[in-house]
């Protein structure tokens, strides 16, 4: 190692791994402290190449600190602290250090000089993070877990043959920007890479189908980590790359519509940040600095606001079991802060003036009538319109007023939540609100300074263009109110291909296979059991008086070992595989500082 | 608990508070024709100068958003909650 230089990942990492060693009153301080170290941390970087490490014939950079990476290490770090306090109170120290060790994933990307690193810590990121849904129990979340893991594995493969094939082209293992059409297959292997991670369609199903069942908790972390992750990981590598536009728009409006039909509040959650990615990777397509500057501050304001609206959902969620629009309903008596608190999440995300939204989405928009995209432009705001009507009003409408649709056992355990999720959500919400009111806060954060000063969405236009266009949007959600009443069903959406054709495949295959299968059993059992049987007895005589005796041995040794492993070993999968890869990261983070 | 208190008496009123922000709407799209208020020198097209365009823009997108999204959902999207469940 060149110079001493802590990464912040790694307070996070050794604070995941020590957690569950400790008693259960230490417990309590290490989740609030190690997050706030870890946040602290981040803020105490300095601009410039840091953790360089010779590795083989490769220098590799652990970090590379600037004001790009700064603006997303800031915010995650942030966001690690407000949901480990969220979720301060879950007593299974495994959740809290699945969770760090995601948010050191994110970190490690973010503040990756190389392929390599970004490599290693978007994989960590993939493996920690199923364990948020794993977490959650039952077979419907296992499930959802193994399919998450499956796709962001085929994604992770997809980045890594992109790497190897742009390390065979340029010689270099660098994460630089590249130019649009540049780099070849190597470069868009890369770009499918961090588009699925961003949950673009068509390589997205996996997002509202794990967020959707991860633990009241997890969905935080995830609904604030990996999409945004990628958010950065394109402005480091794809600005500029035109393709980018229209993806963006077309991720923009198809969470809407989704939303529309969807009865999970979460689930309805998740398909709007499909949405709100979209108008990010749209501004990074633009790539001009007004856009990058937009992309970033709305990653910045998006990761806080949709942060407090699963913390919302996650606690109606938590206290009453339910998450279904048709399963609830009236909760304004029962749970009148959580009511506040989401509402404020869902005006910052619809841009209200004096809320977070306001002032990132309209930097996109308006690089993009700036740019002369005029369609791009007004489908954005089309989206706009669809993110207030599911998030500003269809989510507290259904849960808190509207009929009440709640069994008697929901209304009974509904209730505010315990004082930390509330003391989480108070922090998120105060934070949407002060960024809303007091813009250099976020606008100093910002990468391209030069661009800053020219924007101001303070204008008396764009409060008046925005106000109507929200407010006659309540308009008309209360006109078609019938219309959007929920109803008890689920939405098909892409990840049907691996979910259902899947199983057809299985038994069409199952007619045939298993006849091959009948077929040569009987071929076997006519032609070659009789020689079988002939040679297996002179086999047997050898076996029994040869080889037994050294078998035997070795099985007596292997046994004993055996029962030994077998403390450790509970045969939860899960858990195996927990132990798995917590002893690949501690080996590998060995391999690496003692290097 | 206050909040709740707040919120039941504005529940009280329903027809005074829709009263009020229907007047709400009114001013804004009149606020929105005043050149002296609104300048519309900042407005990227022709189209935007109109008086009330965004509040057009905002009730018609909100109504196409939730027919078209119905009509997607009736082509076989929409199924029942047990559907991968066999």
């Amino acid at each position: 190692m060149s110079d001493l230089w802590l990464h912040p990942a790694l307070i996070l990492v050794l604070g995941a791994l020590v957690l569950p060693w400790l008693p259960e009153r230490a417990r309590k301080i290490w989740l609030l402290a190690i997050p706030l170290l870890a946040f602290w941390r981040v803020t105490q970087l300095t601009p410039g190449i840091h953790g360089e490490l010779a590795f083989l014939k490769w220098t590799l950079v652990f970090g590379r600190v600037d004001a790009l990476s700064q603006i997303f290490g800031y915010i995650m770090g942030l966001v690690c602290v407000i949901a480990t306090l969220y979720g301060w109170h879950v007593k299974e120290s495994g959740q809290h250090s699945a969770a760090w060790f995601y948010a050191a994933g994110s970190l490690g990307v973010i503040y990756a000089g190389d392929f390599l690193v970004l490599f290693v810590f978007w994989e960590l990121m993939a493996f920690a993070s199923v364990f948020l849904v794993w977490y959650r129990r039952g077979r419907r979340a296992l499930a959802a877990g193994f399919r998450y893991l499956l796709v962001h594995v085929a994604g992770g493969l997809s980045l890594l043959a992109g790497i190897i094939l742009h390390h065979g082209a340029t010689g270099s293992l660098a994460f630089q920007s590249m130019a649009w059409g540049q780099g070849g297959v190597a470069a868009w292997l890369i770009l499918v890479g961090f588009l699925l991670n961003a949950a673009v369609p068509p390589l997205h199903a996996w997002l509202p189908d794990a967020y959707a069942e991860g633990t009241f908790n997890g969905s935080v972390f995830l609904s604030a980590l990996t999409t945004k992750t990628a958010v950065y990981a394109l402005c480091r590598g794809f600005a500029g790359w035109e393709i980018l536009v229209p993806l963006g728009v077309v991720m923009a409006l198809y969470g809407v519509v989704y939303a529309v039909l969807e009865n999970d509040c979460r689930r309805l959650l998740a398909y709007h940040i499909i949405s709100q990615v979209g108008y990010m990777v749209a501004g990074v397509g633009m790539g001009t600095a007004m856009a990058i500057n937009g992309a970033c501050a709305h990653a910045f304001a998006h990761i806080l606001y949709k942060g407090l609206l699963f913390m919302g959902c996650g606690a109606v969620l938590h206290m009453t079991g339910e998450s279904r629009f048709t399963e609830l309903g009236g909760l304004y008596k029962k749970m009148p802060w959580t009511f506040l608190f989401t509402l404020i999440g869902g005006l910052s995300i619809s841009a209200f003036p004096l809320f977070s939204g306001f002032v990132s989405k309209s930097m996109i928009v308006a690089a993009g009538f700036e740019g002369h995209r005029l369609g791009a432009a007004y489908l954005l705001m089309l989206a706009s319109v669809g993110t207030f009507l599911h998030t500003g009003l269809k989510v507290p409408y259904f849960i808190w007023f509207g009929q009440n649709r709640c069994r008697p056992e929901t209304w009974e355990r509904a209730a505010d939540p315990p004082w930390n999720m509330n003391a989480a959500m108070a922090i998120a919400s105060f934070l949407c609100i002060f960024i809303g009111i007091y813009t250099p806060y976020l606008y100093n954060m910002l990468p391209h300074q030069e661009v800053v000063a020219d924007y101001h969405p303070y204008t008396a236009y764009h409060i008046s263009e925005t106000l109507l266009v929200l407010l006659f949007t309540a308009v008309g959600f209360f006109l078609l109110l019938k219309k959007l009443e929920p109803t008890p069903t689920i939405s098909l959406d892409l990840d049907w291909f691996y979910r259902k054709a899947g199983r057809v495949f299985l038994r069409v295959a199952e007619g045939p296979v298993q006849c091959l299968d009948a077929w040569v059993g009987t071929l076997y059992q006519r032609l070659g059991l009789a020689g079988l049987m002939r040679a297996a007895r002179l086999m047997g005589q050898f076996d029994q008086r040869v080889i037994d005796g050294a078998v035997d041995g070795l099985a007596a040794a292997i046994g004993a070992a055996g029962a030994r492993v077998r403390l450790a070993q509970r045969g939860h999968l899960q858990e195996s595989l927990a132990l798995a890869f917590a002893m690949a990261a501690v080996l590998l983070l060995l391999f690496l500082w003692i290097w | 608990m206050k909040l709740v208190q707040i919120i039941e008496w504005l529940r009280a009123r329903l027809r005074w508070v829709v009263k009020v922000c229907l007047a709400i709407l009114a001013v804004l799209v009149l606020l929105d024709a005043v050149p002296g208020v609104v300048d519309k020198s900042h407005a990227h097209t022709q189209i935007e100068r109109w008086p009330g365009f965004w509040a057009i823009f905002g009730v018609v997108g909100c109504a196409l958003l939730i027919v078209v999204s119905k009509a997607f959902g009736k082509l076989g999207i929409m199924r029942k909650e047990d559907y991968y469940d066999e």
